[in-house]
Protein backbone atom coordinates (compact mmCIF):
# COMPACT_ATOMS: atom_id res chain seq x y z
CA UNK A 1 0.00 0.00 0.00
CA UNK A 2 0.97 3.51 -0.97
CA UNK A 3 2.73 5.37 2.40
CA UNK A 4 0.86 9.02 3.07
CA UNK A 5 3.15 11.58 5.14
CA UNK A 6 2.26 14.41 7.01
CA UNK A 7 3.63 17.47 5.92
CA UNK A 8 2.48 20.45 7.78
CA UNK A 9 0.86 21.03 11.18
CA UNK A 10 -0.59 23.73 13.04
CA UNK A 11 -2.37 24.25 16.24
CA UNK A 12 -4.24 27.34 17.85
CA UNK A 13 -4.74 28.38 21.28
CA UNK A 14 -7.21 26.31 22.96
CA UNK A 15 -9.54 27.94 25.67
CA UNK A 16 -12.47 30.55 26.03
CA UNK A 17 -11.82 32.25 22.56
CA UNK A 18 -14.89 34.54 22.52
CA UNK A 19 -12.23 37.07 20.29
CA UNK A 20 -12.72 34.69 17.01
CA UNK A 21 -14.66 33.10 14.89
CA UNK A 22 -14.58 29.45 13.92
CA UNK A 23 -13.54 30.08 11.07
CA UNK A 24 -10.90 32.52 12.38
CA UNK A 25 -10.03 29.58 14.64
CA UNK A 26 -9.22 27.36 11.41
CA UNK A 27 -7.33 30.11 9.68
CA UNK A 28 -4.74 30.32 13.07
CA UNK A 29 -4.00 26.64 12.81
CA UNK A 30 -4.25 26.78 8.97
CA UNK A 31 -1.95 29.25 8.14
CA UNK A 32 0.93 27.75 11.03
CA UNK A 33 0.37 24.41 9.38
CA UNK A 34 1.30 26.16 5.74
CA UNK A 35 4.23 27.89 6.85
CA UNK A 36 5.49 24.53 8.57
CA UNK A 37 5.02 22.35 4.93
CA UNK A 38 6.68 25.63 3.27
CA UNK A 39 3.30 25.08 0.65
CA UNK A 40 1.70 28.42 -0.95
CA UNK A 41 -2.54 27.68 -0.73
CA UNK A 42 -2.81 26.87 -4.33
CA UNK A 43 -0.87 23.49 -3.16
CA UNK A 44 -4.16 22.71 -1.75
CA UNK A 45 -6.09 20.12 -3.58
CA UNK A 46 -8.77 19.82 -1.02
CA UNK A 47 -9.43 20.33 2.46
CA UNK A 48 -11.52 18.03 4.95
CA UNK A 49 -12.95 20.22 7.88
CA UNK A 50 -14.24 18.04 11.47
CA UNK A 51 -16.26 19.66 13.56
CA UNK A 52 -19.65 18.73 15.40
CA UNK A 53 -22.51 20.89 13.76
CA UNK A 54 -24.98 20.95 16.38
CA UNK A 55 -22.53 23.43 18.84
CA UNK A 56 -22.36 26.21 16.05
CA UNK A 57 -24.71 28.93 15.06
CA UNK A 58 -22.98 29.08 11.43
CA UNK A 59 -24.40 26.28 9.63
CA UNK A 60 -22.59 24.02 6.94
CA UNK A 61 -19.19 25.29 8.19
CA UNK A 62 -17.12 23.49 5.69
CA UNK A 63 -18.55 26.33 3.37
CA UNK A 64 -17.39 29.21 5.29
CA UNK A 65 -14.43 27.52 6.43
CA UNK A 66 -13.05 26.70 2.89
CA UNK A 67 -14.13 30.41 1.63
CA UNK A 68 -12.21 32.25 4.78
CA UNK A 69 -9.42 30.28 4.18
CA UNK A 70 -9.48 31.32 0.83
CA UNK A 71 -9.63 28.06 -1.01
CA UNK A 72 -12.11 27.95 -3.32
CA UNK A 73 -12.89 26.17 -5.94
CA UNK A 74 -11.05 23.23 -4.32
CA UNK A 75 -13.12 20.18 -3.30
CA UNK A 76 -14.20 20.71 0.69
CA UNK A 77 -16.80 18.47 3.15
CA UNK A 78 -17.31 18.16 6.67
CA UNK A 79 -17.12 15.10 8.59
CA UNK A 80 -18.83 14.08 12.16
CA UNK A 81 -18.10 11.49 14.34
CA UNK A 82 -18.94 13.12 17.94
CA UNK A 83 -15.75 13.52 19.58
CA UNK A 84 -13.87 11.80 17.14
CA UNK A 85 -14.57 14.26 14.34
CA UNK A 86 -11.11 15.64 13.63
CA UNK A 87 -9.62 11.90 13.15
CA UNK A 88 -12.66 11.60 11.40
CA UNK A 89 -11.46 14.05 8.98
CA UNK A 90 -7.94 12.65 9.01
CA UNK A 91 -9.08 9.35 7.86
CA UNK A 92 -11.22 10.78 5.06
CA UNK A 93 -8.62 12.29 3.86
CA UNK A 94 -6.26 9.25 4.06
CA UNK A 95 -8.27 7.65 1.82
CA UNK A 96 -8.94 10.03 -0.54
CA UNK A 97 -4.76 10.62 -1.42
CA UNK A 98 -4.82 6.51 -1.42
CA UNK A 99 -7.90 6.66 -3.44
CA UNK A 100 -5.56 9.01 -5.96
CA UNK A 101 -8.11 11.00 -6.01
CA UNK A 102 -6.08 14.17 -4.35
CA UNK A 103 -2.31 14.46 -3.38
CA UNK A 104 -2.26 16.82 -0.73
CA UNK A 105 -5.34 17.28 1.64
CA UNK A 106 -5.41 19.92 4.82
CA UNK A 107 -7.70 18.36 7.55
CA UNK A 108 -8.90 21.42 10.18
CA UNK A 109 -10.72 20.48 12.86
CA UNK A 110 -12.08 23.35 14.88
CA UNK A 111 -15.12 24.05 17.08
CA UNK A 112 -16.34 27.12 19.23
CA UNK A 113 -18.01 25.19 21.98
CA UNK A 114 -18.83 28.61 24.25
CA UNK A 115 -20.75 30.49 21.95
CA UNK A 116 -23.86 28.83 23.06
CA UNK A 117 -25.51 29.79 26.38
CA UNK A 118 -25.44 27.96 29.20
CA UNK A 119 -29.15 27.11 28.52
CA UNK A 120 -27.74 25.70 25.03
CA UNK A 121 -25.06 24.08 26.41
CA UNK A 122 -27.49 22.10 29.64
CA UNK A 123 -30.08 21.01 26.49
CA UNK A 124 -27.73 19.31 24.23
CA UNK A 125 -26.13 18.09 27.61
CA UNK A 126 -29.50 16.22 28.17
CA UNK A 127 -29.37 14.61 24.45
CA UNK A 128 -25.68 13.06 24.27
CA UNK A 129 -26.88 9.13 24.90
CA UNK A 130 -29.93 7.17 23.33
CA UNK A 131 -32.76 9.67 23.22
CA UNK A 132 -34.91 7.27 23.27
CA UNK A 133 -34.37 4.96 26.54
CA UNK A 134 -31.69 6.56 28.30
CA UNK A 135 -32.30 10.58 28.33
CA UNK A 136 -35.82 10.62 29.61
CA UNK A 137 -33.76 9.80 32.90
CA UNK A 138 -31.42 13.18 32.72
CA UNK A 139 -28.17 10.62 31.66
CA UNK A 140 -25.32 13.14 31.22
CA UNK A 141 -21.54 12.66 29.50
CA UNK A 142 -19.76 12.65 32.84
CA UNK A 143 -22.24 9.94 34.16
CA UNK A 144 -21.92 7.43 31.39
CA UNK A 145 -18.20 7.37 31.73
CA UNK A 146 -18.76 7.37 35.86
CA UNK A 147 -20.74 4.48 35.11
CA UNK A 148 -17.94 2.54 33.33
CA UNK A 149 -15.42 3.81 36.42
CA UNK A 150 -18.13 2.18 38.42
CA UNK A 151 -17.83 -1.26 36.92
CA UNK A 152 -13.76 -0.91 36.76
CA UNK A 153 -13.95 -0.19 40.40
CA UNK A 154 -15.90 -3.10 41.21
CA UNK A 155 -14.31 -5.34 38.38
CA UNK A 156 -10.72 -4.48 39.40
CA UNK A 157 -9.90 -2.54 42.01
CA UNK A 158 -8.61 0.66 40.37
CA UNK A 159 -9.30 3.29 43.09
CA UNK A 160 -10.59 7.34 43.01
CA UNK A 161 -6.61 8.28 43.83
CA UNK A 162 -5.72 6.41 40.42
CA UNK A 163 -8.50 7.73 38.88
CA UNK A 164 -6.80 11.43 40.20
CA UNK A 165 -3.18 10.79 39.32
CA UNK A 166 -4.10 10.40 35.63
CA UNK A 167 -5.58 14.45 36.08
CA UNK A 168 -2.44 15.04 37.99
CA UNK A 169 -0.26 13.84 35.19
CA UNK A 170 -1.98 15.60 32.42
CA UNK A 171 -2.12 18.79 34.55
CA UNK A 172 2.19 18.89 34.82
CA UNK A 173 2.51 18.22 31.31
CA UNK A 174 -0.41 20.83 30.44
CA UNK A 175 1.63 23.27 32.35
CA UNK A 176 4.32 22.98 30.24
CA UNK A 177 2.30 23.20 26.88
CA UNK A 178 1.65 26.88 26.08
CA UNK A 179 -1.46 25.96 24.00
CA UNK A 180 -3.03 24.09 26.63
CA UNK A 181 -6.14 25.44 28.97
CA UNK A 182 -5.29 24.92 32.00
CA UNK A 183 -1.40 25.67 32.70
CA UNK A 184 -1.13 24.70 36.18
CA UNK A 185 -0.06 21.53 38.47
CA UNK A 186 -2.43 19.92 40.85
CA UNK A 187 -2.26 17.50 43.66
CA UNK A 188 -4.44 14.17 44.22
CA UNK A 189 -5.80 16.14 47.28
CA UNK A 190 -7.26 18.83 45.59
CA UNK A 191 -8.39 16.53 42.23
CA UNK A 192 -9.80 14.81 45.06
CA UNK A 193 -11.39 17.28 47.04
CA UNK A 194 -13.54 19.27 44.07
CA UNK A 195 -17.05 19.35 43.74
CA UNK A 196 -18.75 16.28 42.70
CA UNK A 197 -19.83 16.00 38.96
CA UNK A 198 -21.40 12.35 38.95
CA UNK A 199 -20.26 10.20 41.61
CA UNK A 200 -17.59 8.77 41.47
CA UNK A 201 -16.47 11.91 39.37
CA UNK A 202 -15.36 15.09 40.86
CA UNK A 203 -14.78 18.12 38.87
CA UNK A 204 -11.14 17.14 38.02
CA UNK A 205 -11.96 13.70 36.68
CA UNK A 206 -13.41 15.82 33.69
CA UNK A 207 -11.95 17.74 30.64
CA UNK A 208 -13.42 21.13 30.05
CA UNK A 209 -14.99 22.74 26.71
CA UNK A 210 -12.88 24.86 25.00
CA UNK A 211 -12.81 26.67 21.39
CA UNK A 212 -10.00 25.71 19.62
CA UNK A 213 -8.71 24.92 15.64
CA UNK A 214 -5.83 22.42 14.73
CA UNK A 215 -4.76 21.79 10.66
CA UNK A 216 -2.76 18.79 9.45
CA UNK A 217 -1.50 19.04 5.97
CA UNK A 218 -1.28 15.17 4.88
CA UNK A 219 0.45 14.34 1.04
CA UNK A 220 0.52 11.25 -1.20
CA UNK A 221 4.81 9.66 -0.39
CA UNK A 222 5.20 10.82 -4.49
CA UNK A 223 4.25 14.33 -3.51
CA UNK A 224 6.17 14.57 -0.40
CA UNK A 225 9.64 13.23 -1.69
CA UNK A 226 9.02 16.26 -4.47
CA UNK A 227 8.78 19.03 -1.68
CA UNK A 228 11.28 17.31 0.64
CA UNK A 229 9.26 17.12 3.41
CA UNK A 230 8.99 13.18 3.74
CA UNK A 231 10.50 11.59 7.21
CA UNK A 232 6.85 11.45 9.16
CA UNK A 233 3.90 8.85 7.80
CA UNK A 234 0.93 7.85 8.58
CA UNK A 235 1.02 4.15 8.60
CA UNK A 236 -2.05 2.79 10.27
CA UNK A 237 -5.49 3.98 10.17
CA UNK A 238 -8.50 2.11 11.89
CA UNK A 239 -11.52 2.37 13.24
CA UNK A 240 -14.35 0.65 14.65
CA UNK A 241 -18.02 1.08 16.22
CA UNK A 242 -20.06 0.07 19.21
CA UNK A 243 -23.32 0.26 20.24
CA UNK A 244 -24.92 3.97 21.15
CA UNK A 245 -26.38 2.60 23.78
CA UNK A 246 -25.18 1.48 27.26
CA UNK A 247 -27.49 -0.85 27.43
CA UNK A 248 -25.81 -2.75 24.49
CA UNK A 249 -22.55 -2.97 25.44
CA UNK A 250 -22.36 -6.30 26.78
CA UNK A 251 -18.75 -4.86 29.01
CA UNK A 252 -19.10 -1.17 31.00
CA UNK A 253 -15.23 -1.32 31.39
CA UNK A 254 -13.43 -0.46 28.16
CA UNK A 255 -14.42 0.56 25.04
CA UNK A 256 -14.61 -2.42 22.02
CA UNK A 257 -14.53 -0.29 18.88
CA UNK A 258 -11.17 1.12 20.51
CA UNK A 259 -10.18 -2.98 20.38
CA UNK A 260 -10.86 -3.12 17.48
CA UNK A 261 -9.69 0.04 15.88
CA UNK A 262 -5.99 -0.16 17.44
CA UNK A 263 -6.38 -4.08 15.93
CA UNK A 264 -6.50 -2.76 12.78
CA UNK A 265 -3.91 0.24 12.86
CA UNK A 266 -1.07 -1.99 14.36
CA UNK A 267 -1.86 -4.56 11.90
CA UNK A 268 -1.38 -2.22 9.18
CA UNK A 269 1.59 -0.18 10.04
CA UNK A 270 3.10 -3.50 11.28
CA UNK A 271 3.35 -2.68 14.64
CA UNK A 272 1.94 -3.94 18.08
CA UNK A 273 1.50 -2.21 21.26
CA UNK A 274 4.74 -2.55 23.04
CA UNK A 275 6.46 0.01 19.89
CA UNK A 276 4.47 2.59 20.61
CA UNK A 277 7.17 5.58 22.19
CA UNK A 278 4.22 7.85 22.45
CA UNK A 279 0.09 8.16 22.38
CA UNK A 280 -2.05 10.85 22.44
CA UNK A 281 -5.19 9.32 24.24
CA UNK A 282 -8.99 10.79 24.41
CA UNK A 283 -9.26 11.26 28.36
CA UNK A 284 -12.24 12.81 28.34
CA UNK A 285 -12.72 11.72 31.91
CA UNK A 286 -9.81 10.21 34.35
CA UNK A 287 -11.32 6.43 33.16
CA UNK A 288 -11.35 7.07 29.79
CA UNK A 289 -7.17 7.28 29.53
CA UNK A 290 -7.55 4.29 32.01
CA UNK A 291 -8.94 1.98 29.76
CA UNK A 292 -7.20 3.13 27.30
CA UNK A 293 -4.08 2.28 28.39
CA UNK A 294 -5.66 -1.57 28.37
CA UNK A 295 -8.10 -1.35 25.01
CA UNK A 296 -4.85 -0.66 22.86
CA UNK A 297 -2.18 -2.92 24.54
CA UNK A 298 -0.18 -0.80 26.97
CA UNK A 299 -1.25 -2.99 30.06
CA UNK A 300 -3.06 -5.40 30.98
CA UNK A 301 -6.73 -5.78 31.05
CA UNK A 302 -7.79 -4.35 34.68
CA UNK A 303 -3.95 -3.30 35.18
CA UNK A 304 -4.99 0.41 34.15
CA UNK A 305 -5.02 1.78 37.86
CA UNK A 306 -1.85 0.42 38.43
CA UNK A 307 0.06 1.61 35.44
CA UNK A 308 -0.94 5.22 36.21
CA UNK A 309 0.28 4.87 39.77
CA UNK A 310 3.55 3.35 39.12
CA UNK A 311 3.91 6.36 37.09
CA UNK A 312 4.27 4.16 33.71
CA UNK A 313 2.29 7.00 31.17
CA UNK A 314 4.82 9.62 32.59
CA UNK A 315 8.03 10.58 30.31
CA UNK A 316 10.60 7.59 31.34
CA UNK A 317 7.77 5.15 31.67
CA UNK A 318 6.38 1.88 29.64
CA UNK A 319 4.54 4.13 27.37
CA UNK A 320 4.41 8.02 28.20
CA UNK A 321 0.51 9.40 26.95
CA UNK A 322 -0.47 12.87 26.82
CA UNK A 323 2.48 14.27 27.64
CA UNK A 324 0.93 17.29 25.73
CA UNK A 325 -1.83 17.65 29.07
CA UNK A 326 -4.35 15.48 27.27
CA UNK A 327 -7.57 16.68 26.78
CA UNK A 328 -7.81 17.18 30.16
CA UNK A 329 -5.55 20.13 30.50
CA UNK A 330 -5.55 21.23 26.75
CA UNK A 331 -9.39 21.54 26.81
CA UNK A 332 -11.42 20.01 24.48
CA UNK A 333 -12.36 21.57 21.25
CA UNK A 334 -14.13 18.26 20.24
CA UNK A 335 -13.78 18.72 16.29
CA UNK A 336 -10.34 19.66 17.01
CA UNK A 337 -9.26 17.60 19.20
CA UNK A 338 -8.85 14.57 17.07
CA UNK A 339 -6.22 16.91 14.56
CA UNK A 340 -4.56 17.92 17.73
CA UNK A 341 -3.33 14.94 18.94
CA UNK A 342 -2.20 14.23 15.49
CA UNK A 343 -0.12 17.67 15.66
CA UNK A 344 1.26 16.48 18.93
CA UNK A 345 2.59 12.83 17.60
CA UNK A 346 3.79 14.58 14.67
CA UNK A 347 5.82 16.92 16.58
CA UNK A 348 7.12 14.34 19.18
CA UNK A 349 8.31 12.21 16.19
CA UNK A 350 9.95 15.14 14.82
CA UNK A 351 11.91 15.49 18.71
CA UNK A 352 10.42 19.01 18.75
CA UNK A 353 9.06 18.76 21.64
CA UNK A 354 11.14 20.92 23.76
CA UNK A 355 11.40 19.92 27.55
CA UNK A 356 8.37 17.05 27.67
CA UNK A 357 10.21 15.37 24.44
CA UNK A 358 9.85 11.87 24.40
CA UNK A 359 13.39 10.69 23.92
CA UNK A 360 13.71 8.51 20.56
CA UNK A 361 10.36 8.61 19.98
CA UNK A 362 9.94 6.84 16.18
CA UNK A 363 6.52 5.35 16.45
CA UNK A 364 3.37 7.21 17.74
CA UNK A 365 -0.49 6.92 18.58
CA UNK A 366 -3.36 8.79 18.45
CA UNK A 367 -6.86 7.13 20.08
CA UNK A 368 -9.58 9.27 19.74
CA UNK A 369 -13.23 8.42 20.73
CA UNK A 370 -16.71 9.45 19.63
CA UNK A 371 -19.32 9.88 22.37
CA UNK A 372 -18.62 6.87 24.39
CA UNK A 373 -17.18 4.75 22.08
CA UNK A 374 -20.14 4.60 19.15
CA UNK A 375 -16.94 5.59 16.99
CA UNK A 376 -13.17 5.62 17.43
CA UNK A 377 -10.60 5.82 15.69
CA UNK A 378 -6.44 5.07 15.90
CA UNK A 379 -3.74 6.01 13.83
CA UNK A 380 -0.07 5.37 14.12
CA UNK A 381 2.28 7.51 12.91
CA UNK A 382 6.05 6.41 12.07
CA UNK A 383 9.51 7.98 11.51
CA UNK A 384 11.77 6.87 9.16
CA UNK B 1 -48.07 7.38 23.46
CA UNK B 2 -44.43 6.81 23.45
CA UNK B 3 -43.72 10.68 24.47
CA UNK B 4 -45.72 9.56 27.91
CA UNK B 5 -41.94 7.89 28.53
CA UNK B 6 -39.76 9.64 30.77
CA UNK B 7 -39.68 12.97 32.58
CA UNK B 8 -38.25 14.44 29.14
CA UNK B 9 -39.53 12.94 26.35
CA UNK B 10 -37.04 13.69 22.70
CA UNK B 11 -39.06 11.16 21.02
CA UNK B 12 -42.76 11.21 20.59
CA UNK B 13 -42.94 8.77 17.91
CA UNK B 14 -41.61 5.11 17.21
CA UNK B 15 -42.79 2.20 15.99
CA UNK B 16 -42.66 0.45 19.80
CA UNK B 17 -45.00 3.43 21.15
CA UNK B 18 -47.30 0.16 22.65
CA UNK B 19 -44.45 0.11 24.71
CA UNK B 20 -45.42 3.20 27.12
CA UNK B 21 -49.08 2.40 26.81
CA UNK B 22 -48.18 -1.04 28.40
CA UNK B 23 -46.30 0.62 31.23
CA UNK B 24 -49.15 3.09 32.20
CA UNK B 25 -50.68 -0.23 32.81
CA UNK B 26 -47.96 -1.59 35.19
CA UNK B 27 -46.39 -4.07 32.75
CA UNK B 28 -43.08 -3.91 31.42
CA UNK B 29 -42.64 -5.57 28.12
CA UNK B 30 -39.59 -6.33 25.72
CA UNK B 31 -40.30 -6.78 21.91
CA UNK B 32 -40.37 -10.26 20.70
CA UNK B 33 -39.26 -11.14 16.73
CA UNK B 34 -42.00 -12.65 14.99
CA UNK B 35 -39.52 -14.09 12.77
CA UNK B 36 -36.89 -15.29 14.74
CA UNK B 37 -37.93 -14.93 18.44
CA UNK B 38 -34.95 -12.76 19.13
CA UNK B 39 -36.09 -10.90 22.54
CA UNK B 40 -34.51 -7.71 22.90
CA UNK B 41 -35.06 -4.61 25.56
CA UNK B 42 -35.18 -2.07 25.32
CA UNK B 43 -37.44 -3.46 22.54
CA UNK B 44 -36.86 -2.48 19.24
CA UNK B 45 -39.13 -2.90 15.90
CA UNK B 46 -36.88 -4.29 13.38
CA UNK B 47 -34.85 -7.88 13.61
CA UNK B 48 -31.42 -7.08 13.22
CA UNK B 49 -30.40 -10.88 12.75
CA UNK B 50 -33.76 -11.81 10.52
CA UNK B 51 -34.24 -8.89 8.93
CA UNK B 52 -38.31 -9.34 9.80
CA UNK B 53 -40.01 -5.92 10.70
CA UNK B 54 -43.04 -7.69 12.38
CA UNK B 55 -42.64 -7.99 16.75
CA UNK B 56 -45.10 -8.62 19.86
CA UNK B 57 -44.14 -8.26 23.30
CA UNK B 58 -43.04 -10.62 26.22
CA UNK B 59 -43.88 -9.50 29.19
CA UNK B 60 -41.04 -9.21 31.94
CA UNK B 61 -40.85 -9.75 35.61
CA UNK B 62 -38.56 -6.74 35.96
CA UNK B 63 -36.17 -8.52 38.29
CA UNK B 64 -32.59 -7.77 37.78
CA UNK B 65 -29.22 -7.42 38.87
CA UNK B 66 -27.16 -4.04 39.20
CA UNK B 67 -24.43 -3.26 37.29
CA UNK B 68 -23.19 0.40 37.97
CA UNK B 69 -24.73 3.20 39.00
CA UNK B 70 -23.75 7.27 39.43
CA UNK B 71 -25.54 9.94 41.23
CA UNK B 72 -25.53 13.11 38.82
CA UNK B 73 -25.12 16.46 40.52
CA UNK B 74 -24.75 18.16 37.58
CA UNK B 75 -28.41 17.66 35.55
CA UNK B 76 -29.32 18.83 31.88
CA UNK B 77 -32.09 21.00 31.09
CA UNK B 78 -35.40 19.30 32.21
CA UNK B 79 -33.55 17.65 35.63
CA UNK B 80 -32.43 20.60 37.66
CA UNK B 81 -35.84 20.58 39.69
CA UNK B 82 -34.84 16.63 40.70
CA UNK B 83 -30.90 17.05 41.23
CA UNK B 84 -29.08 15.48 42.62
CA UNK B 85 -30.49 12.15 41.42
CA UNK B 86 -29.28 8.59 40.60
CA UNK B 87 -29.32 6.28 37.84
CA UNK B 88 -28.32 2.98 37.80
CA UNK B 89 -27.92 0.17 34.61
CA UNK B 90 -29.60 -3.07 35.19
CA UNK B 91 -28.97 -7.05 33.83
CA UNK B 92 -32.99 -8.17 33.14
CA UNK B 93 -33.35 -11.16 34.72
CA UNK B 94 -35.17 -12.35 30.95
CA UNK B 95 -32.09 -10.86 28.91
CA UNK B 96 -31.52 -7.03 28.48
CA UNK B 97 -30.71 -4.08 30.19
CA UNK B 98 -32.22 -0.85 31.51
CA UNK B 99 -31.02 2.52 33.05
CA UNK B 100 -33.56 4.12 35.55
CA UNK B 101 -33.50 5.84 39.16
CA UNK B 102 -33.61 4.34 42.22
CA UNK B 103 -36.80 4.59 44.48
CA UNK B 104 -37.34 5.10 47.70
CA UNK B 105 -36.46 1.94 48.96
CA UNK B 106 -33.25 2.22 48.03
CA UNK B 107 -30.89 4.68 49.58
CA UNK B 108 -27.79 5.65 48.10
CA UNK B 109 -26.23 4.19 51.25
CA UNK B 110 -27.60 1.33 50.62
CA UNK B 111 -26.20 0.69 46.92
CA UNK B 112 -23.61 -2.32 46.17
CA UNK B 113 -23.11 -3.63 42.58
CA UNK B 114 -24.29 -7.13 41.98
CA UNK B 115 -27.59 -6.18 44.50
CA UNK B 116 -30.75 -7.75 43.33
CA UNK B 117 -33.15 -5.04 42.14
CA UNK B 118 -36.97 -4.79 41.12
CA UNK B 119 -37.77 -2.51 38.41
CA UNK B 120 -41.32 -0.96 39.36
CA UNK B 121 -43.74 1.09 36.98
CA UNK B 122 -44.22 4.68 37.74
CA UNK B 123 -46.50 7.08 37.03
CA UNK B 124 -44.84 10.91 37.89
CA UNK B 125 -48.19 12.31 40.60
CA UNK B 126 -46.72 15.92 40.18
CA UNK B 127 -46.77 16.35 36.26
CA UNK B 128 -50.40 16.97 35.11
CA UNK B 129 -49.63 15.41 32.21
CA UNK B 130 -49.62 11.61 32.00
CA UNK B 131 -45.77 10.90 32.07
CA UNK B 132 -44.70 6.91 32.61
CA UNK B 133 -41.14 5.71 33.77
CA UNK B 134 -39.75 3.06 36.40
CA UNK B 135 -37.79 2.92 39.43
CA UNK B 136 -35.40 0.68 40.57
CA UNK B 137 -36.40 -0.93 43.76
CA UNK B 138 -35.97 -3.35 46.99
CA UNK B 139 -36.92 -6.78 45.50
CA UNK B 140 -40.76 -7.56 46.58
CA UNK B 141 -41.72 -3.54 45.74
CA UNK B 142 -44.86 -3.54 43.60
CA UNK B 143 -46.15 0.47 42.05
CA UNK B 144 -49.43 -0.84 44.00
CA UNK B 145 -48.26 -0.12 47.12
CA UNK B 146 -45.63 2.17 46.64
CA UNK B 147 -46.52 5.86 47.30
CA UNK B 148 -45.45 8.23 44.26
CA UNK B 149 -42.57 10.23 44.89
CA UNK B 150 -43.15 13.93 46.53
CA UNK B 151 -42.15 16.98 44.34
CA UNK B 152 -40.23 18.08 47.02
CA UNK B 153 -38.02 15.56 47.55
CA UNK B 154 -37.28 14.96 44.13
CA UNK B 155 -37.29 11.84 42.84
CA UNK B 156 -35.91 9.87 46.07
Amino acid sequence: MARIAVVGIGHGRFGQRSDATVQELAFEAWREALQDAGLAPDAIDASVVGSVPEYHKQRSLAGVVQEYLGLNPKPTWLTEAACASGSAAIRTAWMAIQAGLHDVVAVIGCQKMTELSTGEILALMGRVGDVQWESGFGTTFPGYYAMFARRHMHEFGTTREQLAQVAVKNHYYGARNPRALFRKEITVEKALASDPVASPFHVYDCCANADGAACVILASERRAREMGRAGVWLDGVGCASASMSVLRRPDLTGVPSAVDAARQAYAMAGASARDIKVAEVHDCFTIGEIMAYEDLGFCEKGRGGAFIEARQSYIGGATPVNVDGGLKAKGHPIGATGVSMACEIVKQLRGACGDRQVPGADLGLTHNVGGIGQYCFVHVYRRD
Amino acid sequence: MFSWFGKVSYCAHTKVAAFADRLKTGRIAASRCAGCGLVSFPPRADCPTCLSGEFGWVELSGRGTLLTWTRIAVAPAGFDDVAPYTIGVVDLEEGGRLLAWFGASIPDDDLRVGMAVQVVPRLFAEIPEIKVHYTLERPGTTWFTEPAPAPAEGLR
